[in-house]
């Protein structure tokens, strides 16, 4: 099993900030709008260096998506920054028609998604999100795994042309990642290649399922381990190409399982290689205050899940 | 300057293409389209500065225009092919399969003259605003004109935006409100009472003018005063009077023509009323 050195510990907002700060120094075109969660998103530093091209939106995230798409006209590259939740489901009308529609060259920069916003509850952990952004013509949805994938996404985005939905969250996950690694958007990641069951995974997932894969070693089960951090356009090809190894494909999102990466996967899939699968995600249930980690546990997203979805897929085999 | 008497003109081809494009498609709002005529007819033939027949999107130099309530859709669409950016043929395709002139205002096809999508209410406003925030970074002095329908200001996001104009100072976009007191259930008064309009956008920090809408020199000198009231701090408001259905005598001052069209004998009742001044698309 490739191993891979944990480089460090942060939240993958943090990625966001700096990757936000980071344009602002390369692309004066990039503007930001807030809705009142500066600090949570992280976005201080580019609200003090560029105090111009940093719009403070208030409570009223509808307007903020409006104003967003309004100043891509006359060439602004808006990233807006919220809770996954406001960025979302609140504003979905007006993402569909002022962005989205209107092909905007707005990104929306969505963090606290999942679960792992912990104590706050269930009103603020959307787990659908996923779901509803992939959902609609023209958007691109990315969901990074770590602080070094956040920055280098976050950077990357301000050069494709279009809308998109960037998800990210709130507690500190280990840094795995290299900080140099260039990120293409639409492009898997095959992290660790395996022979009896890929494990496909998105978000803070990717590392779960990295020890995942670690135990099932140990089980003398073979795991391949793929990072499918843009959800749409989806990679099909790595999906194609390790499910016609493996036979197996487990998915693991931090999202409900109807709608997310598991929908996408089982998709692609049905249409050109079934394959036997299994889903780790929220089953069809909303959160409810507690710690990441015991959350993740709770609701069916933990490391245990991910190898006792592998073991269902792969022991009847023999 | 365009003479008074050559945008009359103008307006009265304009509201047969209306009435045209809405029996042709047998769907469409011509109500509130006839009702906004004088105000588009004005606007894009006098005060507007644009490089018509020439669309960019980003509109650099230029002032924009953002239509808030799409569903009148046929005023601008007549309007923009009549000031040349788009062939006046292409009318007869008003909501039609495989149209650019799609039921409201889309980008997608690329029609000249839209810059954003429109129709399901309230978002234009905080479009507009954004629009005019971007000008002020590329440091361009050109305005940002929107229109909003009466009943639309029911929808929370344009309270939203008016309270963000004014504390960002966003002192180039004038907004037209369409105040002709109809919505689809009703009067407006009955549906959802407005209350005082200006007391309303003065107390949300906008500078309020108020203007007829069926006056040309009075839709010339009003959004003048308010253009001159710009750069001072203050988004500006105009509140527009107007009658639904302008123009076509059973069509005026009710809501039964916001969404309906006519029929065959209707359609030529109300174009015996309006002159034919540069010609049927």
């Amino acid at each position: 099993m490739k191993e891979y050195p944990v480089l460090g510990k942060k939240d993958t907002r943090s990625g966001f900030g700096d990757g936000l700060f980071e344009l602002g120094q390369t692309n004066p075109n990039v503007v930001a709008l807030c809705a009142d969660l500066t600090g949570s998103l992280k976005m201080n530093a580019f609200q003090d260096a560029f105090p111009d091209r940093f719009f403070q939106v208030g409570i009223a995230e509808a307007n903020m998506m409006g104003l967003a798409a309004g100043m891509t006209i006359g060439g602004k590259i808006p990233f807006t920054g919220t809770f996954a939740n406001f960025s979302t489901g609140r504003v979905y009308d007006q993402i569909r028609q002022s962005i989205a529609y209107s092909e905007k060259n707005v990104k929306i920069c969505a963090s606290h998604a999942g679960l792992t916003l912990g104590e706050d509850g269930a009103t603020h952990q959307i787990l659908e999100d996923i779901g509803l952004m992939q959902m609609l013509p023209n958007m691109t949805v990315i969901n990074p795994c770590d602080y070094n994938q956040t920055k280098a996404a976050t950077i990357a985005i301000a050069d494709h042309h279009g809308p998109v939905y960037l998800r990210f969250g709130r507690p500190k996950v280990p840094i795995f990642v290299p900080e140099d690694m260039p990120f293409e958007i639409g492009k898997g990641i095959l992290l660790n290649e395996g022979s009896d069951v890929t494990i496909i995974a998105t978000g803070h997932l990717v590392w779960k399922s990295l020890e995942a894969a670690k135990e099932l070693e140990d089980k003398g089960i073979s795991a391949e381990v793929i990072n499918i951090h843009t959800i749409k356009p989806l990679d099909e090809d790595i999906i194609l190409r390790s499910a016609s190894k493996t036979g197996a494909v487990v998915t693991a999102e931090e999202h409900q399982i109807r709608g997310g990466l598991g929908s996408a996967v089982a998709q692609v899939l049905a249409e050109h290689k079934p394959t036997p699968m299994r889903f780790v995600g929220v089953n069809d249930q909303f959160g409810e205050s507690g710690k990441p980690d015991e959350l993740l546990d709770k609701y069916g997203c933990g490391v245990k899940d991910v190898v006792q979805a592998a073991e269902a897929l792969v022991k009847p085999r023999g | 300057m365009e003479s008074t008497e050559k945008l009359q003109q103008i307006a009265s081809q304009v509201r047969r293409d209306i009435v045209r494009m809405v029996h042709g498609a047998a769907s469409g709002h011509p109500g509130g389209s006839l009702g906004c005529t004088d105000f588009f007819v004005a606007l894009y033939f006098d005060v507007m500065h644009t490089k018509a027949p020439v669309f960019n999107m980003d509109g650099e130099g230029e002032d924009l225009f953002f239509l808030s309530n799409g569903h009148i859709s046929p005023v601008w669409y007549s309007t923009l092919a009549r000031r040349g950016f788009f062939p006046v043929g292409e009318l007869a395709t008003f909501r039609k399969i495989e149209s650019r002139l799609q039921g409201h205002p889309a980008t997608e096809e690329g029609l000249p003259g839209i810059r954003v999508a429109s129709g399901s209410l309230g978002q234009g406003l905080s479009v507009a605003i954004g629009a005019a925030q971007a000008k002020k970074l590329n440091k361009d002095d050109r305005f940002v004109y929107s229109l909003h329908g009466d009943g639309e200001l029911q929808e929370g996001q344009i309270w939203e935006a008016a309270m963000y104009a004014a504390h960002h100072k966003v002192d180039n976009i004038i907004s037209t409100i369409d105040f002709n007191g109809q919505q689809i259930d009703g009067a407006v008064e009955n549906v959802m009472n407005l209350g005082d309009l200006r007391a309303k956008w003065e107390a949300f920090g906008w500078q309020v003018h108020q203007m007829y809408g069926h006056s040309i020199d009075d839709i010339r000198r009003i959004v003048a005063e308010a253009r001159d009231a710009c750069g001072k701090g203050k988004p500006q408001m105009i509140l527009m009077t107007t009658e639904m259905g302008k123009g076509v005598d059973f069509m005026e001052g009710t809501h039964k023509w916001h969404g309906v069209a006519p029929d065959d004998e209707q359609l030529a009742q109300a174009l015996h009323q309006l002159e034919e001044t540069l010609g049927d698309y």
